[in-house]
């Protein structure tokens, strides 16, 4: 019989290369792709060098690729991640809300556009390098994913739009290994990889300046506004909604005396709102785009715990259907900086329940 | 994998090994530098005027008219720059089409750049140069005039000695870009009024880093290198000695029976575009149907991506290449296609085959085994042509 054949998203990091390395010993046809993602628009220098998608990226998956003796290609995804991911991220800022990038290029790019290009090209599994384990449970039926074996390297947080259909697709070898594992075998291995640093920050926004990037993107300047109080006071003078996010306490350019924190952000009034410690607290919010993995809709209250960025600590919480396509989350203790435009994550102990958009 | 079939000849070829054989004796016994005076050294010196010789009589011009470069690349940047700024005086004008190579494309943006004036002549649905249209365009601060011989994605041979005429009649230089023609098309550097030619060996089974250009007795051009007294210190650096002396031979086989050569190649590419065009619908052929590479194909099939048909192309061992952007390339799509007319979406979709010498009929059969079935599964994913199918769209 032929092998199965696999598309394995490369970087040319310890992880990917890895995830391709097991593939292999696990007996399937694997074939290395570079997503080329971003605009040329970025500029040659940010291309070149920076980040998970650049050239120099391509010559590091290359370099693996050819040790392991797999095919490898460059593929082009540019149109469809400027459209479904930087457009998306700049309208969200716009909108006073933080968005997070990761997960619309999961759900467009990376396990949407890649997979149905595998598919059509007669390649059956999408795989990838995160920390995350896909399962199939025979009671359920249904394909679940499960937090990786190491909580501090987890990355469910940002798969959880996942459906079915896709996950029937997706293969993620990483799951089982710890980070400190992955580094193990990338040096027995001798892929050259192992001690590349772990990319962070958004991909494509360079320095973090993510106001800059939206500023040079959208070729004007953010409009000034004011700061106001929770009763509508204002305070003083904003550099432009795009430049704050909730629970934003540094930056703010005025001195108040006491601490302050953004609690809201007001696209409409284009005001930033500031309250003292303890404003910043929510114990319920409403989350809108919901998928769920385990079950298609949620049908009455169910216990979780849940997390309202990749970053915090998971929190115990109970969900509850709001109409179609919406979830009431009700948290045990109240939540800082709940923030519109990120996503919160259901889980089920070590199961990934589901999740959708802060409102 | 187990076939492998190479039918991307216009991107390279492998070197021959009679080519080969020829080169090695120098990077071993024969490593003298060609600027030393002791016996090794002028072995070398010699190597490299035969090849000049070989090079000469394969395109009828002097020996003396030979300068060899690291690639036709080199030679298509010395052509344009050094007339360019040997005859600013005269004029800042320059002439060229917009379906060159990048190597002459992006050497006139340079000039660009620096204060010379381009104009990128059209070209028809079939690829061709308008003669009109350059007679239009000649201004008297035109300095030169630089088309390409024969097109790298789609194979139209343009109509060069017209071309060479017309600068003749105005006193304008000629340089055309013949990397693509060497070896497929008969030149004779005096019939078609050419005053500069670029060239490079591996594309008629010569090695790789090794290219020449000609430049006609007379012609005012500035040195490309500064530094020794090699090529007559207009383009320093010791020599690439077996490189030269491969082109050298590569020449001289590729010119030897050119007529016998491209009817081979046209019998593969005839039969392959004629069983393509009737399998396989919503197919159309890029380039002119005659005045074209005896071995260049060019198709676009609608509603697909070239990138995924090459992709699988390879899975079953066909090397072929993309009238669209390198796979590492920008999205858009060809400026060769897009000049010739093609909407975007179409030239996404194209193929490009060029066969050579080691190709046979059964080579033509298995691409005509694999490729429709890839072109109808990658068609099956294509919302479009689902539509199409059903008869709810027209095209």
């Amino acid at each position: 019989m032929a092998k199965e054949k696999v598309i394995i998203g490369m970087s040319g990091g310890v992880d990917s290369s890895v995830a391709a390395a097991l593939l292999l010993e696990q007996g399937y046809d694997v074939i290395g792709v570079t997503m080329k993602i971003w605009p040329d628009s970025l500029g040659e220098d940010k291309i070149r060098e920076g980040g998970c998608c650049s050239l120099s990226a391509v010559d590091d998956a290359r370099r693996v690729a050819h040790r392991l003796g797999i095919p490898y290609y460059v593929m082009n995804f540019q149109e469809i991640f400027e459209k479904k991911v930087i457009d998306y991220f700049i309208e969200e800022y716009q909108r006073g809300r933080t968005p997070n990038p990761c997960i619309a290029c999961n759900k467009y790019v990376k396990f949407d556009a890649l997979l149905k290009k595998a598919v059509a090209m007669d390649v059956q599994y999408v795989a990838t390098g995160h920390y995350a384990r896909v399962i199939y449970d025979d009671n359920l039926g249904r394909f679940l994913i499960k937090k990786s074996a190491t909580a501090s390297k987890d990355q469910t947080y940002a798969l959880y739009n996942l459906t079915q259909e896709q996950l029937k697709h997706i293969l993620m070898p990483l799951g089982d290994y710890t980070k400190e594992e992955t580094r193990e075998i990338a040096r027995k291995l001798g892929l050259g990889v192992a001690s590349k640093p772990d990319s962070q920050e958004i991909c494509f926004v360079e320095d973090n300046d993510y106001a800059g990037f939206i500023e040079k993107r959208t070729g004007r300047k953010a409009e000034k506004g004011f700061f106001v109080d929770v009763d509508g006071n204002i305070l003083g003078e904003h550099k432009g909604i795009i430049h704050y996010t909730v629970g934003q306490r540094k930056g703010l350019g005025i001195a108040f005396g006491k601490p302050m924190y953004v609690v809201a952000v007001d696209a409409q009034k284009n005001q930033v709102v500031l309250g003292e410690e303890g404003q910043q607290y929510r114990s319920t919010l409403i989350a809108s785009n919901i998928n769920f993995i385990p079950f298609d809709r949620l049908e009455r209250e169910m216990e979780v715990t849940a997390k309202i960025r990749y970053s915090a600590k998971e929190a115990e919480a109970v969900i509850s259907p709001e109409g179609e396509d919406r979830v009431l989350v009700r948290f045990k203790t109240p939540q800082r900086a709940v923030t519109p435009g990120q996503a919160v994550v259901f889980y089920d102990g070590d199961v990934l329940v589901g999740g959708g958009t802060i409102e | 994998m187990d076939k492998q079939i190479y039918l991307d000849h216009s991107a390279t070829t492998y070197v021959k090994e009679e080519v080969l054989q020829e080169m090695i004796p120098y990077f071993t016994e024969k490593f003298g530098n060609a600027s030393s005076i002791y016996s090794i050294g002028r072995e070398s010196k010699k190597a490299i005027e035969d090849a000049r010789e070989k090079v000469a009589r394969a395109l009828h011009c002097q020996p003396k008219e030979i300068f060899f470069t690291a690639s036709g690349t080199e030679a298509d940047n010395w052509a344009i720059k050094g007339v360019a700024f040997a005859n600013r005086n005269k004029g800042n004008h320059i002439i060229t089409s917009a379906i060159e190579h990048h190597a002459v494309l992006h050497t006139c943006q340079y000039l660009e750049k620096e204060g010379f004036e381009v104009t990128y002549l059209p070209v028809d649905e079939y690829g061709m140069v308008s003669l009109e249209k350059l007679q239009e365009a000649i201004t008297d601060k035109t300095i030169l005039i630089s088309i390409m011989f024969a097109n790298n994605e789609i194979g139209t041979i343009q109509p060069i000695k017209e071309i060479g005429r017309i600068a003749k009649e105005k006193g304008i230089y000629f340089h055309t870009d013949a990397v693509q023609a060497v070896g497929n098309v008969p030149i004779d550097v005096d019939e078609y009024n050419i005053d500069m030619l670029s060239l490079s060996a591996h594309k008629f089974y010569g090695p790789k880093g090794v290219g020449a250009l000609y430049v006609r007795k007379g012609v005012k051009l500035h040195n490309f290198m500064q530094g020794g007294a090699q090529e007559r210190g207009r383009r320093a650096g010791t020599e690439n000695v077996p490189g030269i002396v491969g082109l050298g031979k590569a020449i001289e086989l590729a010119t030897r029976d050119i007529e016998g050569y491209n009817s081979k190649l046209r019998a593969l590419r005839d039969r392959l575009i004629k069983e393509v065009l009737e399998k396989i619908p919503y197919t159309r052929l890029n380039g002119h149907p005659t005045q074209r590479l005896p071995g260049n194909a060019n198709f676009s099939f609608e509603f697909i991506e070239g990138e995924s048909l090459l992709l699988m192309l390879d899975m079953k061992g066909i090397a072929a290449s993309s009238g669209s952007a390198c796979t590492s390339g920008s999205l858009d799509p060809s400026h060769v296609l897009l000049a010739i007319g093609l909407p975007h979406e179409i030239a996404h979709g194209s193929l490009r085959i060029t066969f050579g010498e080691e190709n046979t009929e059964e080579d033509v059969d298995y691409v005509l085994e694999v490729l429709p079935p890839i072109v109808e599964r990658l068609r099956e994913m294509s919302p479009l042509y689902e539509e199409v199918k059903r008869g709810v769209k027209n095209v």
